[in-house]
């Protein structure tokens, strides 16, 4: 399967639901007029695009209609494409032969980050790097033997202590260990926090610290991996872990279920971060960069 | 437009608009509507039940006397609170079989928290006298039962897991007749989650319930989800049957409509709600409450449930017993300040105080002064504790050193002390004969 058709059969319900409302508009009315438009709002926010993005979107569209008095179908996306694509940026994450890079893997509880880091550690094991991954969840129980399972099966030599014990202490002993073994890619997967929680984001930032400040030269990516179920809430998340560690780039998981994956769009226009990996299925291969225009072709209806 | 308002202060702009008017006309109320409207799907109310509702609160609007009333704003909300609240329902309380064996099932899309939530209803059921047994039929998730059976071990409740067998259906077999052999009453069984509800993951399920034969088919509905949490719901009763749901994660700040959405889309109640990462935290779901949060209008009875959990009345006696006969020490004051402590975090407190809700997401709540504050108490000898007088330079110098901080730390908190001494002195002259009052008289000098 090529990377398009892998987002477009993860994105299959929101294509065909977004289309179907586009096209129920479309053979009613032929053209779109204000109740079309508030209605195309709707469908925005129930993809959980949030409630700004989607305005703004229909916002453009009426300003594309009045400069040109096109408001036929192919129009209308055409304007909502242009739209949407500038609240997205996409970036690529990369790895440098013989130097470190760290990912550091967070997000609030359940939203995929074990899965995400094993399946960028075979990712990278695949391109011949040197890989290793640091169980610094010590608090979910059975997080470590989670993560010592995706080890063997993928061959990444894991860090890990006890459960309950400092997670940056683990991260500390990973970073030495990455450093002897001339390790290429150090992933951290820590536990899942509540955004809310000050102890447990403090216990974040000191995470971040010890990488600071063990690892300067170390090319750190922190990543936030958001279930593309989540609601607006999302938005807030990812306000505060920015703020909490200074995000580099946005992961969404669970693109290929029920959800219609919105939730990319709203995070993106509030904070302005990139998205860097789209999870598009349960398979190892099913990880993939972010590709902003294969994302909003998946969703949107062709034209 | 500030993102994440609440619906009292976004109606009462409006309201403000409307101020002076002589007349309220239509429009105000359609733009009240929208203002509603938009409250509500920013707390990830499905658009179907957004719409329905707002129908049903315009018509409720025009018919009471919001358009005389001098708040019209609060008369908007109060209607749209009440809306929210019978949609809710009322407390459900989970099924007893009459068999004597009660079986509970747990379902959910992956990272809702099934497992924790399995773990918590199995201490919240012993805790009530029963005898659960947990057992995990995930038999595709790394681990899963793994960690079942530890957080089972942490709540002090039987299970069966047998990570070495591929069926689901067997491993439920096998639990039924551990449990039974075990003499529990209560069978709680865990199942695996799926990024979607596919026709693989219901054949499971279903053959598993063929087994189990729940008397309480629960759907685990993580508090952040977004809209699609309806179909997600339908979908499961659909095809399996729900009988209720738990809502977790609602520690967090999501407003949580999507209950308001599944309530009224399926019919069925909540049963629970999961409000932190302990065991315990499993709590009895409260519709008014719930109603509130999704409005964003904070959550007073929980702030109020909360304070008085944590304190203890007879600390409290005991406190006031020992300040009347002038003996409050400064193991007294660091006793006050670990129940301070336990009552959660400041910002958690604060969060729940109407209108404080979401604007105050920024806030930066000092915990440390309080945490210092307790270091240096702790650094100090019994007998300094007893009688503060002994305090010298020297002895400071000491404390300062052990506790990490400055002497002039050290000395603010013993300023602290005297001055609260003085403060209750007084309270305890003013309380006279009644003596029982149980407000505590902790100051503002506590340096948060």
């Amino acid at each position: 399967m090529s990377v398009f058709e892998k987002f477009k059969h993860g994105l299959t319900k929101t294509r065909d639901f977004v289309a179907a409302q586009f096209n129920r508009l479309a053979a009613e009315f032929g053209h779109f007029d204000d109740d079309m438009l508030d209605e195309l709002e709707m469908t925005l926010i129930q993809a959980d695009c949030g409630i700004t993005a989607s305005m703004e979107s229909i916002d453009a569209i009426r300003e594309h209609i009045r400069n040109t008095g096109d408001d036929s179908h192919a129009g209308v996306i055409g304007a909502l494409y242009e739209t949407l694509s500038s609240m997205l940026t996409e970036r690529k994450l990369t790895l440098e032969r013989g130097k470190l890079t760290i990912y550091l893997m967070v997000g609030v509880n359940g939203t995929g980050k074990t899965t995400t880091s094993a399946k960028l550690a075979q990712r990278a094991k695949r391109e011949q790097y040197r890989v290793m991954m640091a169980a610094a969840d010590t608090f979910r129980a059975a997080a470590i033997d989670q993560l010592k399972v995706w080890g063997e099966r993928t061959q990444t030599a894991v860090i890990a202590h006890d459960m309950g014990s400092d997670p940056a202490a683990v991260v500390f002993d990973a970073i030495q260990s990455a450093k002897a073994r001339g390790t290429e890619l150090l992933i951290v997967d820590t536990a899942g926090r509540l955004h809310t929680k000050k102890n447990l984001m403090d216990e974040l930032a000191k995470i971040r610290r010890v990488i600071d400040r063990e690892a300067p030269d170390a090319k750190l990516e922190t990543l936030l991996v958001i279930d593309a179920t989540t609601g607006q809430n999302g938005i807030i998340q990812a306000r505060a872990f920015n703020d909490s560690v200074a995000l580099t780039g946005i992961v969404i998981t669970k693109l290929d279920g029920n959800a219609k994956g919105g939730v990319a769009i709203a995070v993106a226009r509030e904070t302005g971060l990139p998205l860097v990996l789209a999870g598009l299925g349960e398979g190892a291969d099913d990880l993939q960069d972010f590709d902003r225009e294969l994302f909003l072709k998946a969703i949107l209806p062709e034209y | 437009m500030a993102l994440f308002e609440n619906l009292s202060s976004r109606l009462g702009r409006i309201a403000d608009a409307m101020r002076g008017k002589s007349r309220v006309t239509e429009k105000d109320i359609k733009n009240m509507m929208r203002e509603i409207r938009l409250a509500l799907l920013e707390a990830d109310v499905n658009y179907r039940v957004v719409k329905e509702l707002t129908d049903e609160i315009g018509e409720k609007a025009l018919g009471a006397e919001v358009l005389e009333s001098l708040t019209p704003g609060q008369q908007v909300v109060k209607i749209v609170h009440e809306s929210l609240i019978h949609i809710l329902g009322e407390e459900e309380k989970l099924a007893v079989s009459p068999t004597g064996f009660t079986v509970f099932m747990l379902y959910g899309l992956q990272g809702t928290g099934k497992t924790t939530a399995a773990a918590k209803l199995g201490l919240h059921l012993k805790e009530r006298g029963k005898r659960p047994m947990l057992v995990s039929v995930d038999v595709h998730r790394p681990a899963a039962q793994e960690q079942l059976r530890v957080l089972a071990e942490q709540a002090g409740v039987e299970r069966y897991i047998n990570p070495e067998e591929k069926s689901a259906a067997v491993i439920a077999q096998q639990g039924i007749e551990r449990a039974k052999y075990m003499m529990c009453d209560t069978l709680i069984v865990d199942t695996a989650g799926r990024m979607t509800v596919d026709d693989e993951l219901m054949r499971e399920l279903k053959e598993v319930d063929d087994v189990v034969k729940p008397d309480e088919r629960l759907l685990i509905v993580d508090a952040m989800i977004g809209q699609e949490a309806v179909a997600i719901a339908e979908a499961f009763d659909r095809q399996i049957g729900l009988d209720g749901f738990i809502m977790t994660k609602l520690d967090g700040d999501a407003r949580g409509g999507a209950a308001l959405s599944i309530r009224r889309m399926t019919g069925k109640p909540i049963k629970m709600v999961g409000t932190g990462e302990k065991l315990r935290d499993l709590e009895v779901f409260h519709p008014d409450r719930l109603a509130s949060r999704i409005l964003g209008m904070g959550d007073v009875l929980t702030l109020i449930e909360k304070a008085s959990d944590a304190f203890d009345e007879k600390q409290a006696q005991k406190t006031m017993d020992r300040l009347k006969a002038n003996t409050f020490t400064m193991q007294d004051m660091l006793e006050q300040l670990e129940q301070i402590q336990d009552m959660g975090s400041m910002k958690e407190m604060i969060s729940m105080i109407p209108g404080m809700g979401q604007r105050m997401g920024n806030l930066e709540v000092d915990e440390r002064g309080l945490i210092r504050t307790r270091a240096i108490i702790q650094s100090m000898t019994v007998r300094e504790r007893e009688n503060p007088k002994l305090l010298n330079a020297s002895r400071r110098r000491r404390i300062a050193a052990g506790s990490g901080m400055t002497v002039q730390d050290v000395n603010r908190v013993v300023r602290q002390y005297d001055d609260m001494l003085k403060l209750m002195k007084q309270f305890g002259m003013l309380g006279g004969k009644k003596g029982r009052r149980k407000r505590l008289p902790f100051g503002s000098g506590f340096g948060f």
